[in-house]
C-alpha cells in the first residue's frame, strides 16, 4: 500500500476531507453524510441557522430532527419547542424528521432506520452521537451552532484526534456480562476524561463476539470517558444488521496493523466481573459483589444506551415468573417504536406488565431528569443509562447508579443492588 | 476586576444547567439556573465581572449549547479551569464565552479571591493573594471571534467585509 498507515477514524476523516492522509492533530473541514438534532438542541440551532441567511439546509436527505427528549412533551415550554423544530422540518422538507408515533431515541432509531452507515461522517448536538461508531462511522457530538453551520454548509471543521486502541482477548464473559459492563469496566480505569479529545477504538475477540446492540452500548459510553468518538471496524455482523436496512451504499473501513496509536490498553474479557457505577461519576466502578446490598427506590431499564432488544430480552429473562420488589418502582423504555413492537411480539412486555413494571413509550424522559421517573431527595435508582452527575435524574440530593440490564432486572426484584445469579 | 466562585474537577454540564430548565432556551431563563446544582446560592449573588474557576475537565457530560450560554448569560467574565471537555470548549468559544486553561491559577485561586484577568495577554492577576499567573492567550482570530460574539456573528462580520 503505498502513503501511511493510518486509523480507521483517521481513513473516514481523511476521505471525507478530499484528502490522502490525515495526522492526528491536523485541523480539517470535512463533508459530512448525516446532521442530526433533537427537540433540546434543535431550538438552538434553528435560532443560529437563521442567521446564516440561506435559503435551505444543505442537504433535506441529510438531515435527521428528532423529537425524542421531553416527548410527548411534558409541558407547554416543551411543547413550544417542538413546535419550532416541527415548523422548521415542515418549512425545510426534512426527510428524516420524527415526531411522536415515529419517533425512537435517536440513538437507537437512526441506526435501525439505515440512516447511518459504516465510513460516514455524521454530527449531532447530542453527545451520545458518538453510538454510530459501532458500524464503522465517524460520528461526533457538537454544540448547537456548530451544528446550525453543519445545516447551512453541510461542512463541519474537525481536529484529527489520536486514536486509543482497547483490545479485548478471549470470548469466556462471566454469566451476564455485557457491552455495557466492558465499557463501564474502561471507564473505571481511564476516568472520565481518560481519553479526552481522543477516538477510543474497540477491537479483539471479544468485541467481534459482542451483538450489534452490544456494540452501541460501548460506542455510546466512549463520551462518558471524554472521547471524540468510539468506533468498531464493521464485521459479518455488522453486514447482516444492515441488511434491508441501509438504502445508499456505504465504505468499509479498518485500520492499517501499523497504524498508530497514543496508547493501547488490553483486556481479557474473562477478567471483567458485572460492574456497578457508583454515584455522582460513571469512572466510579464497582464489581456488583461490592455494590451489594445498596437500597433502591427505581430501576430504569431503557435509554439510547441500553433501550434495544437485546436489553430488553435480558431483563425480561430475569423478570420472568418473579414481581419487582413492592418498594421499587421499575420503569421500561423499549428505544423505539420497532423495539417496542419486536417485544411485544415476543411477549416480553407481558412479562414486564406480570412482573408489576411501567412499560412506556420511547423516549429519553428519565435519563436526563426530564421527565418520566423524576427522583425526589433522598431517593436512589439504578439505571441502565449512561450518567449518574449530581441530580442528573431528579433532585439534587438523588443517586443514580449505573448497571446492565440482567443487574437492573435482579434489582428490581430484590429492592437492592443485586447479582442476577441472586433470582435466577 | 470580579470576584471568584471555585468548583473542583469534572463539573459537568448537568450541575451547569439542569436538564429540567432545557424546556426554555432562553439566555436570561438560563443564567437564573446556572451552577445550580452546584451551588445554589450563585446564579443570585454572582455579579457582572466575577470569574469561575474550575478543575479538569469542565463541562464534561452533555453537549448542550445552554451550559455556556448560561454562564456568558449570569455575566461571568471568564471561565479559568485546568482543561476542558471538548464539546463544551468548542460550544464556549462558540457562543463568544472567554475560556482559558490554567492549572496554576486554578492553585493560586480561592474562593472569594478579587482577581482580574486580561484576556488579550492571557495574564491572571489574584488581587487578594498579590499573585499572579500566565494562561496562554487566544490568537488574534479567537480573541476577535469573541469580542463579537461567537462563530456566527464572527463569520458574518468577515463575509461584510469581504
Amino acid at each position: 500500500m503505498i502513503g501511511m498507515s493510518m486509523t480507521i477514524t483517521e481513513k473516514i476523516l481523511a476521505q471525507h476531507a478530499g484528502l490522502e492522509e490525515v495526522v492526528p492533530g491536523q485541523l480539517i473541514t470535512a463533508k459530512l453524510d448525516m446532521v442530526l438534532a433533537n427537540d433540546v438542541t434543535a431550538p438552538v440551532a434553528v435560532k443560529e441557522f437563521v442567521k446564516f441567511e440561506v435559503d435551505s439546509v444543505f442537504d433535506r436527505s441529510k438531515v435527521a430532527l428528532v423529537l425524542d427528549h421531553f416527548t410527548p412533551n411534558k409541558d407547554i415550554a416543551s411543547a413550544e419547542q417542538s413546535k419550532q423544530v416541527r415548523e422548521f422540518a415542515r418549512r425545510h422538507e426534512i426527510e428524516h424528521f420524527y415526531d411522536v408515533g415515529k419517533v425512537g431515541i435517536e440513538h437507537c432509531l437512526l441506526p435501525e432506520q439505515g440512516l447511518t452507515l459504516p465510513g460516514d461522517l455524521i454530527i449531532g448536538a447530542d453527545s451520545h452521537t458518538c453510538t454510530y461508531g459501532a458500524l464503522g462511522a465517524f460520528a461526533t457530538g457538537v454544540g448547537s451552532t456548530d451544528l446550525a453551520a453543519g445545516l447551512a454548509t453541510g461542512e463541519a471543521w474537525f481536529r484529527v484526534p489520536e486514536s486509543i486502541k482497547f483490545v479485548f482477548h478471549g470470548t469466556k464473559f462471566q454469566p451476564w456480562v455485557s457491552g455495557k459492563d466492558l465499557i463501564l469496566y474502561v471507564i473505571g480505569k481511564i476516568g472520565v476524561d481518560g481519553a479526552r479529545y481522543q477516538a477510543m477504538e474497540f477491537t479483539g475477540e471479544g468485541i467481534s463476539a459482542l451483538s450489534m446492540d452490544g456494540r452501541f452500548t460501548m460506542c455510546n459510553m466512549a463520551i462518558e470517558a471524554g472521547a471524540k468518538n468510539g468506533i468498531i471496524a464493521p464485521d459479518e455482523k455488522t453486514f447482516a444488521y444492515l441488511e434491508g436496512r441501509s438504502k445508499r451504499p456505504y465504505t468499509v473501513y479498518t485500520s492499517d496493523p501499523d497504524a498508530k496509536y497514543a496508547q493501547v490498553f488490553e483486556f481479557d474479557v474473562a477478567d471483567i466481573p458485572l460492574q456497578v457505577a457508583f454515584p455522582h461519576l460513571p469512572e466510579n466502578t464497582k464489581s456488583v459483589q461490592e455494590a451489594s446490598g445498596v437500597k433502591i427506590d427505581q430501576v430504569v431499564i431503557g435509554s439510547c444506551t441500553n433501550g434495544r432488544m437485546e436489553d430488553l430480552r435480558m431483563a425480561a429473562q430475569i423478570l420472568r415468573g418473579h414481581k419487582v420488589h413492592p418498594h421499587v418502582r421499575t420503569l421500561v423504555f423499549p428505544g423505539t417504536q420497532e423495539i417496542y413492537r419486536q417485544a411485544m411480539h415476543e411477549g416480553l412486555i407481558d412479562t414486564f406488565i406480570e412482573a408489576g413494571v411501567a412499560v412506556s413509550t420511547p423516549t429519553c424522559g428519565p435519563c436526563l431528569g426530564g421527565h418520566m421517573g423524576i427522583l425526589a431527595k433522598g431517593e436512589r435508582a439504578l439505571a441502565t443509562t449512561n450518567r449518574n452527575f449530581v441530580g442528573r435524574m431528579g433532585h439534587p440530593e438523588s443517586e443514580v447508579y449505573l448497571a446492565n440490564p440482567a443487574v437492573a432486572a435482579a434489582s428490581a426484584i430484590r429492592g437492592q443492588i443485586a447479582h442476577p445469579e441472586e433470582v435466577v | 476586576m470580579g470576584k471568584a466562585w471555585k468548583f473542583g474537577h469534572d463539573i459537568d454540564t448537568d450541575v451547569i444547567i439542569p436538564a429540567r430548565y432545557l424546556n426554555n432556551s432562553d439566555p436570561e431563563h438560563l443564567a437564573k439556573h446556572c451552577m445550580e446544582d452546584g451551588d445554589v446560592t450563585f446564579a443570585e449573588k454572582v455579579q457582572e465581572g466575577d470569574i469561575l474557576v474550575a478543575g479538569k475537565n469542565f463541562g464534561c457530560g452533555s453537549s448542550r449549547e445552554h451550559a455556556p450560554i448560561a454562564i456568558k448569560a449570569a455575566k461571568v467574565k471568564v471561565v479559568i479551569a485546568e482543561s476542558y471537555a471538548r464539546i463544551f470548549y468548542r460550544n464556549a468559544l462558540n457562543i463568544g464565552l472567554p475560556i482559558l486553561e490554567c492549572p496554576e491559577a486554578v492553585a493560586g485561586i480561592n474562593a472569594g479571591d478579587e482577581v482580574t484577568v486580561d484576556l488579550e495577554s492571557g495574564k491572571v492577576e489574584n488581587l487578594t493573594q498579590k499573585t499572579s499567573f500566565q494562561a496562554r492567550p487566544f490568537p488574534p482570530f479567537m480573541q476577535e471571534l469573541i469580542n463579537t460574539g461567537g462563530l456566527i456573528p464572527y463569520v458574518r462580520g468577515r463575509k461584510k467585509n469581504a
